[in-house]
């Protein structure tokens, strides 16, 4: 993993299997620690995500690292982080890196064409009330 | 590399430093529209704030290339160069074949093998026919 500005930014690899409970995926988590240790929920994954963008003062660098990190790991975001980085993209004033966000997990999906949609159907509030539009919706796709 | 880079790259989609550093007097304007709601902007806005920060989009970024028929055409002109350098030196470099290649030399030594009884029973012999003096 890249080191940014000197920062020592240790993460760990997770393996995720996506699941079909009640035609929502989820992704059924495994974190491995190489030195052996408490294996890590996806509740807590999840909820260690949001707090991250959900830093009030968040900076664009933090913003970056974050979701390049969070793209590096082998699995599609949940709606609800996402939603705590495209609040992050405005308080950065950044509507371009909120499409990029969007575009990035629709590359993230890969062959499974479902979950993008899904995704886009539990974000459309906070697409509405921040006015950010899809790639679709401008055409750019 | 010292410098932030902008990099256009599936895994890494917020790259150092947007695409277009020095912004004319348009684009700080559309920049300052930003900092207000993001409802206020137009379609063609968010796609010039877009382009504005970054190269290319995801699709175009995954596009297809026509680099593989360069690189086929490349490799048969390369095997045709090849085949004419080997053609030239078969005629000029290589020295004449040795005598006992020639036809009558092969049959003569053909003739001698069978006489010999050349590997009987599984082999050379074993396909000749003595009795009736052809190739079985």
């Amino acid at each position: 993993m890249r080191n940014w500005g000197g920062s020592v930014v240790h993460f760990n690899w997770r393996h995720t299997v996506y699941g079909y409970v009640q035609s929502c995926y989820t992704p059924l988590a495994q974190r491995c620690y190489s030195h052996g240790g408490k294996l890590e929920s996806d509740e807590e994954f999840d909820a260690r995500w949001v707090t991250y963008f959900n830093k009030a003062d968040i900076d664009a660098w933090e913003l970056r690292k974050g979701m390049n990190t969070l793209i590096g790991y082998d699995l599609v975001p949940e709606p609800k982080i996402l939603e705590a980085a495209l609040r992050a993209c405005r308080r950065l004033d950044d509507l371009a890196s909120a499409m990029r966000i969007l575009e990035a997990v629709k590359d993230k999906s890969g062959p499974h064409k479902k979950i993008y949609p899904y995704l886009i159907q539990e974000l459309r509030p906070t697409l509405d009330e921040l006015g950010i539009s899809t790639p679709e919706e401008l055409g750019m796709d | 590399m010292s410098q932030p880079m902008y990099l256009d790259r599936l895994d890494t989609p917020l790259p150092d430093r947007p695409w277009k550093d020095v912004l004319d007097s348009t684009d700080k304007s559309l920049k300052q529209k930003e900092k207000g709601p993001w409802t206020a902007l137009s379609k063609e806005e968010k796609i010039a704030l877009y382009r504005l920060k970054f190269n290319h989009t995801y699709p175009e970024m995954k596009r297809p290339s026509h680099e593989w028929k360069t690189v086929i055409g490349g490799m048969f002109i390369v095997f045709g160069i090849t085949g004419l350098v080997v053609f030239w030196q078969c005629h000029y470099v290589y020295p004449p074949q040795p005598h006992t290649f020639g036809e009558e030399w092969q049959a003569k030594q053909i003739q001698r093998m069978l006489d010999m009884r050349i590997n009987p029973i599984t082999g050379f012999s074993a396909q000749w026919d003595y009795k009736n003096k052809q190739w079985k």
